[in-house]
């Protein structure tokens, strides 16, 4: 999963206090569900990712789980209204415990 | 008919009217399609207007494939991109170590395929030409149809193309290819006994069952099938075709696809590459 590149856009970066910026995410995923059976009738394991985290300086901010009916290549929409400037960390994690990550910098002035 | 008394004919008859009217036809749900298209450029051409598959897809399927952020065919493209570079092979080169800019050296080269290649004798598509590269200049396996990586560099070349129109050539060597597409295309197959005409030429924009029948357009392949969840090349959607009418299709990369490829890219001769379209 370490070659996963997440696309994240912002609508603005640069926002002053009170103000709000719209993030959009998409992750490349399969989301295996565990509920499919391969060619032999065995059920393919479940693999997904169960967590999406936004962090802003190592504060989370926004935060979902995921379950095995979410489609394939998640995508996250959400406002966020930040207090300070500082880094945007997005972190998806996968059942296995392995973790995609990104991050963004955002000014608040 | 002296035997069915006169009132209880004409309550029948009410009964009827009443058990049709809630069940009259709402159309405004469906999508417009209609003069969304292009003047056919050929007048051997059936259609009146030919139309993007795009336009028989719901609004919401629309939008998605509007925004470049949205569109989930693009993850496909960005793999691509980063396989366009990547050195892979005995000879120790890349696509770009040829080819250099992938947005200058291939703009407008998708839309012209399939193309007849000389050296082959036979016309090849954008993916048969991957792998010639691949297994000539790159000195590396070539990519098995249907993988992720063949997959995402047609639809990386082809994107390449976008919004240019769809400009394959179907004269001089190609002409017996183009006829056999056109005499597969119009050929019954399989237990439901249809061809491709029967559902994309006769009755484009028309229900059958859910399905919201477009013109069979390929200008948008490779496609990102909401259904399947990731990018889907043209044969495999021929392939598709093929089982839903219960017959034994054809095998990707066939001589059989490949002068269908030809023959229905002439169909849509003029429409804008879509690649990566969104579809259902």
């Amino acid at each position: 999963m370490a070659d996963v590149k997440p696309r994240i856009k912002l609508d603005k970066k640069d926002v002053a206090q009170g103000g709000v910026i719209e993030v959009k995410t998409l992750v490349s995923h399969t989301m295996e569900s565990g509920q499919r059976k391969d060619k032999d009738g065995k059920t393919i394991p479940r693999k997904i990712l169960n967590t999406f985290i936004c962090d802003l300086n190592g504060k989370t901010i926004f935060s979902a789980d995921l379950e095995s009916a979410v489609s394939a290549n998640p995508y996250f929409q959400f406002k966020l209204k930040p207090e300070e400037s500082g880094t945007l960390t997005f972190t998806w994690i996968d059942d296995d415990g392995s973790k995609i990550q990104a991050t963004e910098q955002i000014k608040v002035s | 008919m002296p035997s069915v008394p006169y009132p209880l004919a004409f309550a029948a008859v009410a009964i009827l009217a009443l058990a049709v009217s809630p069940h009259a036809q709402d159309t405004s749900e469906r999508p417009a399609w209609q003069e969304h298209g292009i003047k056919p450029q050929s007048p051997d051409s059936p259609f009146g207007e030919v139309v993007s598959g795009l336009y028989f897809r719901s609004k919401e399927t629309q939008a998605m494939q509007a925004d470049d952020f949205n569109n989930p065919g693009f993850l496909a493209v960005e793999q691509g991109e980063d396989l366009w570079s990547k050195v892979d092979g005995a000879a120790g080169k890349s696509c770009a170590s040829c080819h250099n800019e992938a947005a200058t050296a291939m703009k407008g080269v998708a839309a012209a395929y399939p193309k007849w290649n000389g050296k082959l004798g036979k016309p090849v598509n954008l993916e048969q030409r991957i792998n010639i590269c691949r297994s000539g200049a790159l000195k590396a396996e070539p990519w098995a149809f249907g993988s992720p990586e063949l997959t995402a560099m047609t639809t990386y070349i082809r994107n390449q193309s976008r919004g240019m129109p769809v400009a394959v050539k179907v004269d001089g060597p190609m002409t017996p290819w183009f006829d056999r597409g056109k005499a597969l295309y119009y050929q019954r197959n399989g237990q439901l006994d249809l061809a491709c005409a029967s559902c994309h030429e006769k009755n484009h924009g028309k229900y059958l069952r859910a399905d919201f029948l477009s013109q069979g357009q390929s200008n948008g392949f490779p496609v990102y099938r909401l259904r399947d969840q990731r990018l889907v090349p043209l044969h495999e959607r021929m392939e598709g075709c093929m089982q839903d009418v219960r017959a034994t299709p054809y095998k990707p990369l066939s001589d059989e696809f490949l002068a269908l490829e030809t023959y229905v890219a002439w169909r849509g001769l003029g429409l804008p590459v879509e690649t990566p379209a969104v579809r259902n």
